[in-house]
């Protein structure tokens, strides 16, 4: 017979603890020595960085680079470091690639798992709490250097407005008001947008900054990836409205960086 | 010490099967028929919120007839165990046959085991094709599994309906349900077998765009299939 005795949670995350702790990433300070991670060490995770999110007129654009590096080595091209996460959400990641991108996919099922079962949808305000539970619990894993911070961005349909909401290690979870970006060349990317942002900016306005912050990280930090117009790799973009969330095509993307280029 | 009285097994399933007919009997029907863009579910449910049709996975939908409380928990044991399966494979891997046999032993457990009641519920397990699959694909086909109280199911084809009077609403179909039906027929379709069956009975239940509950599983771009009609919706479909 089946086990209905967790009927009542709606929480995946909780149902995976308890039933399948295999599928959750529970390294803890004995699975990983105290020093295995250090980038000289011969163990070098892959690891995401820039991410960023602006807050314009209609709503919110989220943004990543697509490189992954491996120590000092380029270690993936192509990732995706932005992921949809219901219909008016976006999660971003940026850190040790492997648990960066479990948690974006835990995160994403469990918002819908909790829709599903209960019939409404987790309200954006929710949803950012959760991920404040999910950052804590890799803990163990960020005390060894394996970081996993995400970004979190969507449209309050009751506010009416996008959001955005960052994070820190141990959980901590902070709103910004226009933008933020995180990850290596986060720094970087936020002077830029610093400079170039204005309250109430459109959306052509907002995806050109969103990617001259890009561009300009990739410029200054060497694990961030800028447009590759040889391999035809840009960096993703995604608007999160009303109309719910929607990728930036990728012609859209090269003709923002031929006239960022064509503008140098 | 008494002597236990000795029962047959025989008697004991038809008592029960009997217990569960009666229950049934008293369920409005739930059919789910393919048409040209997937399947269309729909059910005589003038409620907003309880629902009879659900999503369960992102190309899988439950429809269900009988106690509410009773079929409530299997769906979400089923939206429970899917997801777990996406989670630890890919969510491609979860299968209406997969869940269907889940189903089928926890309700045949159920009505064997002699301290518990049978489910007084129906099942239908719904699938839509794989689009991208090759053409001619048997992954191309759409999935329609019908699970009885006792857990035994079988495999329907265009179109199946539960509930009280299933068979009825079956023989209305039969005679006039055609392959490559559009949304708005296949949904008028559905309509007016209620209209005749509801036309036979006592209660008087009206049918109408707010007296019935109507999804899809349809084929879109989007990764989930699953899709509630809203009464503007299904208002627009019946004058269509």
């Amino acid at each position: 017979m089946l086990d209905l005795s967790d009927y009542g949670t709606s929480d995946f995350f909780q149902i995976l603890k308890r039933r399948h702790p295999e599928l959750l990433a529970t390294f803890n300070a004995s699975d990983v020595a105290a020093n295995a991670y250090t980038p000289e060490a011969s163990f070098q995770p892959y690891e995401g960085t820039t991410v960023l999110a602006v807050v314009y007129n209609a709503g919110v654009v989220m943004a990543g680079d697509r490189q992954a590096t491996e120590g000092y080595q380029v270690g993936e091209r192509r990732i995706q470091k932005v992921y949809p996460v219901d219909r008016h959400s976006a999660i971003a990641v940026a850190g040790a690639a492997g648990p960066c991108i479990e948690m974006a996919k835990l995160f994403q099922v469990e918002v819908e798992f909790y829709e599903k079962t209960e019939g409404v949808n987790l309200s954006l305000e929710g949803q950012a709490n959760f991920l404040s539970h999910l950052v804590r619990s890799n803990l163990g894993l960020a005390m060894q250097g394996l970081i996993v911070l995400p970004l979190f961005a969507g449209y309050d349909l009751k506010q009416q407005r996008g959001r955005i909401f960052k994070y820190d290690a141990i959980g901590g979870r902070y709103e910004e008001n226009d933008y933020y970006a995180i990850g290596s060349g986060g720094k970087d990317a936020r002077t830029t947008l610093k400079k170039r942002y204005t309250p109430e900016i459109d959306r052509q306005d907002a995806l050109a900054i969103v990617a001259e912050a890009i561009w300009d990280a990739a410029d200054e930090d060497i694990a961030t990836g800028g447009p590759d117009l040889i391999r035809k790799i840009f960096p993703t973009l995604y608007t999160v409205t009303e109309e719910g969330v929607a990728e930036v095509p990728e012609t859209t993307v090269e003709e923002l960086y031929r006239d960022l280029i064509s503008r140098l | 010490m008494s002597t236990p009285y000795y029962v047959s097994p025989e008697q004991i399933r038809q008592d029960k099967e009997d217990f569960v007919r009666r229950g049934i009997a008293q369920a409005k029907e739930v059919v789910v028929l393919e048409y040209r863009d997937g399947l269309l579910m729909a059910a005589e449910n003038p409620r907003k919120t309880t629902f009879k049709i659900s999503e369960i996975y992102d190309r899988i939908a439950l429809a269900a007839a009988g106690r509410i409380a009773e079929y409530e928990i299997l769906r979400v044991v089923g939206i429970r165990e899917s997801e777990i399966k996406g989670f630890r494979y890919y969510r491609e891997d979860v299968t209406a046959k997969w869940l269907t046999n889940l189903y089928s032993q926890h309700m045949g457990a159920v009505a064997q085991a002699w301290d518990a009641k049978p489910l007084e519920i129906e099942l239908l397990v719904c699938e839509l094709g794989a689009q991208d699959a090759p053409a001619n694909s048997e992954l191309q086909n759409n999935r329609i599994y019908h699970i009885a109280f006792d857990g035994i199911y079988s495999e329907e084809e265009k179109y199946a309906v539960i509930g009280g009077r299933a068979a009825e609403i079956t023989e209305i179909l039969e005679q006039r349900y055609t392959d490559g039906l559009e949304i708005a027929a296949a949904l008028q379709l559905v309509t007016e077998a209620f209209r005749t069956i509801e036309a036979n009975t006592e209660d008087n239940y009206e049918i109408t765009p707010q007296t019935i509950e109507v999804a899809c599983l349809e084929r879109t771009d989007e990764r989930r299939k699953f899709r509630r009609l809203s009464t503007d919706e299904i208002t627009t479909l019946l004058d269509f």
